[in-house]
């Protein structure tokens, strides 16, 4: 389904600072795959979250999904296939404007635009139908401004908008991160429930190692921009979170120097 | 205040209020300032000029949105295509345009319309007496906050409107938002371009200078508006521009009555808009003033 070929990114190129972000990464998407992705701080997880949906530019290296290249496409078009969830709960909505309004726009992706109404009422039933799916009663409080929710709500809500239109693939970038333990787990296993319905292609990035292991079919460890554990089947089942920081330390040569990671 | 300048001073804010619809759409749904407003105002109201003397008048109105669009969409692909900063964009644009609006005007700086038809006087017969310019000219107003109205209530304006909140948002939806951002200035510079158009034509002539300051009239309709209607839903918020744009006028009619002089009028303008959009840090300063100057409880029981 994806297809990630030898894929480099360069910050700061030929100055100083020059920093190797993605270290000719290759990996291999089946449909219907959910991988998770740890690392360390600047392992370059975001990185290639954001060279695949078109934020950064690649220096080098081919992306392809479902067989359509997207490489040279601008973050725009790759969002025709892609869906996406952010780590700050105020990038994937429109603050100013209703509920209805936001899941309208995400919900004519890949639609022409033009001058037809914004959201039918048949539209709004199928929005108020997907809302009650979230269980935070936001069905009825479709007129009200997404600025008024908290981040948890907004984030359950941006996984829908990513998803309202089947996209072949689901990009996640710590999404649960900026919220408290109990929502966390409430917008994690939406995710999972809406990711397994819909048999979507995702990658997730998560700073927590347990929930690398409980979520998903395949786990991916990166260090340095390049990829050094991929765990998967068998090997994945049986793996704990203890021999998982072992398995870290002893391919990356490194002490896991990310708390957050080691503490959740 | 006689009941004719009333008259006046509400026909004038009538025909701005479509100039600060149009600068609504820049400033509030694009979050943009976009300074080519001054430019295009005037292009507006010379294209309309020239035409009246060609004898067209109501086509003169077309042609001058049209210019309108041409301008707004120039200042556009400045900022996305070019990357220059949008409010240096707009003064790229605002000041190219003087120069065009002396071409169109050919060379002159100023041309009076003299017993020429405009829409104004093509239905004096037709329209109730004395007070047609203002029957008109509110016909119009109504049709454009119709068409913006039911524009921005589209996929489209869904859109464009999410395009001021959130421009990563729209992205990830699979919208350029150059594009939107294109739509916009050029619907925005429309609007703008109609307003001069019409006002050229209500006082007869156009003057290369007539749009000096004009952002800061539409900025501050889009404030006053904002402030005294408030801002529940997007109909009222329209609505709420216009009332500020017949309002301002009232202002500025008084603030004549009373005696100030008409020199004055750009920095009283000014001074408004300041105020205006310094309201909340104002607030905030002045209720943290009084916490620190008020006695807190434990003070006041040291009182012997």
């Amino acid at each position: 389904m994806l297809r990630v070929e030898a894929l480099s990114k360069l910050f700061g190129q030929g100055s100083t600072n020059e920093k190797r972000a993605l270290d000719k990464v290759s990996l291999s998407l089946r449909e219907g795959e959910f991988v998770t992705i740890i690392g360390g701080n600047g392992a370059g997880k975001s990185t290639l979250l954001n060279c695949i949906s078109g934020v950064h530019e690649s220096e080098e290296g081919r992306i392809i999904l479902d067989s359509v290249d997207l490489t040279f496409y601008p973050e725009y078009k790759r969002s025709k296939y892609i869906g996406r969830v952010f780590q700050d709960p105020l990038k994937g909505t429109a603050f100013a404007m209703s509920i209805e309004e936001n899941l309208a726009i995400a919900f004519a992706k890949g639609a022409r635009m033009g001058l037809r109404p914004g959201a039918t009422k048949k539209d709004i039933d199928l929005f108020r139908e997907r809302l009650q799916l979230l269980d935070l009663g936001l069905e009825n409080r479709l007129k009200q401004k997404v600025g008024l929710l908290s981040g948890g709500q907004r984030q359950a809500l941006t996984l829908l908008m990513a998803t309202i239109v089947k996209p072949k693939l689901l990009l996640l970038d710590e999404h649960t991160a900026a919220l408290d333990p109990t929502i966390a787990r409430k917008v994690l296993n939406l995710t999972r429930q809406i990711v397994s319905e819909e048999k979507l292609c995702t990658m997730m990035i998560t700073h927590n190692m347990k929930a690398s292991l409980e979520f998903g079919t395949r786990t991916i460890m990166m260090h340095e921009g390049k990829i050094i554990l991929d765990l998967q089947g068998e090997e994945r089942t049986s793996m704990t979170v203890e021999r998982l920081i072992e398995q870290f330390e002893k391919r990356s040569g490194a002490e896991l120097d990310n708390d957050r990671m080691l503490l959740s | 205040m006689t009941l004719l300048a009333l008259q006046g001073s509400l026909e004038l804010g009538i025909i701005y209020a479509i100039m600060a619809l149009g600068v609504f759409v820049s400033f509030r749904t694009l979050n943009m300032p976009d300074l080519s407003v001054d430019g295009s105002f005037v292009l507006g109201a010379a294209v309309s000029v020239v035409m009246c003397g060609n004898g067209h008048p109501f086509l003169g109105l077309l042609i001058a949105i049209v210019a309108g669009c041409g301008a707004g969409s120039i200042t556009a692909l400045l900022h996305t295509k070019l990357k220059i900063q949008p409010l240096l964009a707009g003064i790229l644009t605002m000041l190219a345009l003087y120069s065009l609006n002396l071409k169109v005007m050919s060379g002159r700086a100023n041309i009076p319309l003299i017993n020429k038809t405009t829409v104004f006087s093509a239905l004096e017969g037709s329209i109730s007496g004395d007070y047609g310019k203002l029957i008109l000219s509110s016909a119009i107003l109504l049709v454009m906050l119709l068409l913006l109205y039911l524009f921005l209530n589209t996929r489209l304006g869904f859109v464009l409107r999410a395009t001021g909140d959130n421009e990563q948002m729209v992205r990830a939806s699979g919208v350029n938002t150059d594009s939107m951002i294109l739509i916009g200035l050029a619907l925005s510079n429309g609007f703008v371009a109609l307003s001069g158009a019409l006002i050229a034509q209500y006082q007869s002539y156009v003057d290369v200078g007539m749009g000096i300051g004009m952002v800061i009239i539409g900025l501050a309709s889009v404030i006053i508006g904002e402030v005294v209607f408030g801002i529940k839903s997007l109909l009222r918020r329209l609505i709420a521009v216009i009332l500020g744009a017949v309002l301002y006028r009232l202002i500025i009619a008084f603030a004549l009555e009373i005696g100030m002089p008409a020199t004055d009028l750009k920095l009283v303008s000014a001074v408004i808009v300041a105020l205006a959009m310094s309201m909340p840090i104002i607030k905030k300063r002045i209720s943290f003033m009084k916490r620190k100057l008020s006695k807190t409880p434990y003070e006041r029981s040291e009182k012997p």
